[in-house]
């Protein structure tokens, strides 16, 4: 189930809004949190109140899922931007590593107030690490975010590594750490909530050569939160 | 459900430092003792369903003192904590340091149960706790908050902290028979050999025998997920 309009917009609020905010600077740290997910390039995003690059319950935009499915933020960045927003694309220069930190520095928001982030989860079918609409202060100061996991919903969770990141092909695109499996049968082949929802986490198996999974649950697992973000309003 | 006093209260030769106010002879009428130290009221509740922590390890110290960060290789007194629950090395380091004061647990916390201890410290312009403790039936995870302000504490103030598990980075978590010191298994807690990312992260969950990997010597019962530990922190003088 897929919505028609590429990002939800509400038409009217948007001029009203955008009047409303400041233009402020931020700087945005992101860090990893896991131990061995990677995140794919990072979109830092300040918008209005009128767009989510993605929200939990709805069904994901075609843009949200090639993030999601294969980290690609191309779609993200046009849409967005389209609708005013200032983006900060890719800031790691690539992969996020589990455990490692990357800095937004001096980002002007304009007249947005708000602030999203996205980045693919890997190894992941279509898992996220997701901030949506987080009202920036007006206060300056530093303020400390934690992210969830988050699922598309839109693709089987069948953890076989195939290099499936184009939408619609089902598979994981690749798993960064090269420390796991191949040959797995696969997980499942439905996916019971197809909106955005609460990433459930993988399943994995200690089989790298067969089994289930071609992740390692010792080690491709996680717990929330799996990301924290340190704002600096200026 | 209560909370027990496991904990006795261990002050180190901070415990007490008097200093006398007063500005010169012409007020030695005036003169007062005043008594520079602040105290705190720790109680750590354990979330989990199998999991006991190990002893407290606690300190209070300055802004130059960050017991772990995440991406950043385990000190090896954290190393002997999140992998045996040994509080000494650890909290020598914090010594070294420079904290104020440190302070260890005497006994395990029991899953549905509390631990209780006080600090006391003297005075400064930064105080920061960080505390930390084991899951004693994993391989290297641990839980804890490291510098937390308390400057912003007036007396009889009282916070709550719901505390994250953290993996030290330094063994594989790969559960097997011999490598967990916790009642589960009875094995070996710290080794110096690190065969693992040597680096903190957030914890990703035990997997257990329950869920698929059969040389796991953990079961169901030692699941958990985040978080495992909650923290009630209280000034009380």
């Amino acid at each position: 189930m897929k919505t028609n309009s590429i990002l939800a917009i509400s038409t009217l609020p948007l001029l009203l809004a955008s009047s409303i905010a400041s233009a402020q600077v931020l700087d945005v740290k992101v860090t990893n949190l896991t131990q061995g997910m990677f995140f794919t390039p990072l979109l830092v995003s300040a918008h209005d109140n009128s767009l989510h690059l993605f929200e939990t319950g709805e069904s994901a935009t075609s843009e949200l899922t090639a993030m999601a499915e294969g980290g690609d933020i191309s779609g993200l960045v046009t849409a967005s931007e389209a609708l005013g927003a200032v983006n900060s694309e890719n800031p790691a220069a690539g992969l996020l590593s589990p455990s490692s930190s990357t800095t937004v520095s001096d980002l002007n928001t304009g007249s947005n107030g708000y602030l999203s982030i996205t980045a693919m989860l890997l190894p992941t079918n279509d898992g996220f690490v997701g901030l949506d609409s987080w009202a920036i202060p007006e206060e300056a100061g530093t303020y400390t975010l934690f992210l969830n996991a988050y699922d598309a919903g839109t693709e089987v969770n069948d953890e076989i590594v195939n290099g499936g990141g184009a939408v619609g092909v089902v598979g994981i695109p690749a798993n960064p750490g090269a420390n796991g499996g191949t040959g797995a049968s696969g997980v499942t082949t439905s996916e019971s909530n197809q909106t955005i929802h609460i990433h459930r986490g993988n399943v994995g198996d200690t089989d790298n050569a067969g089994g289930v999974s071609d992740v390692d649950s010792r080690i491709h697992r996680w717990l929330n939160p799996v990301a924290k973000v340190v704002v600096t309003v200026k | 459900m209560s909370i027990k006093k496991y904990f006795g209260i261990g002050f180190s030769v901070f415990s007490l430092l008097t200093m006398s106010a007063c500005s010169d002879s012409d007020n030695d009428d005036v003169m007062k003792d005043v008594v520079v130290t602040q105290s705190y009221e720790l109680t750590v509740s354990n979330l989990t369903n199998n999991q006991p922590f190990s002893p407290l390890a606690v300190s209070i110290h300055g802004a130059n003192y960050t017991a772990w960060s995440i991406g950043t290789e385990s000190s090896l007194g954290l190393e002997m904590l999140a992998e045996g629950g040994a509080t000494a090395g650890f909290l020598s380091e914090a010594t070294a340091a420079g904290a104020y004061v440190t302070v260890s647990g005497d006994a395990p916390i029991f899953s549905g149960e509390s631990g209780t201890l006080e600090i006391e410290s003297i005075l400064n312009d930064k105080m920061e706790l960080t505390i930390a403790t084991m899951l004693i039936n994993t391989n290297d995870a641990f839980t804890g908050f490291h510098g937390f302000d308390l400057t912003s504490l007036e007396i009889g103030d009282e916070v709550t902290v719901l505390l994250p598990v953290y993996d030290a980075g330094t063994e594989a978590n790969n559960e097997l028979v011999g490598t967990i010191p916790g009642p589960a298994d009875n094995g070996e807690g710290f080794n110096v050999a690190r065969n693992d990312v040597d680096v903190v992260a957030r914890h990703s969950g035990v997997v257990t025998n329950a869920d698929g990997y059969a040389e796991s010597v953990l079961d169901s019962s030692h699941s958990y997920d985040a978080p495992v530990a909650k923290l009630v922190l209280k000034r009380t003088e």
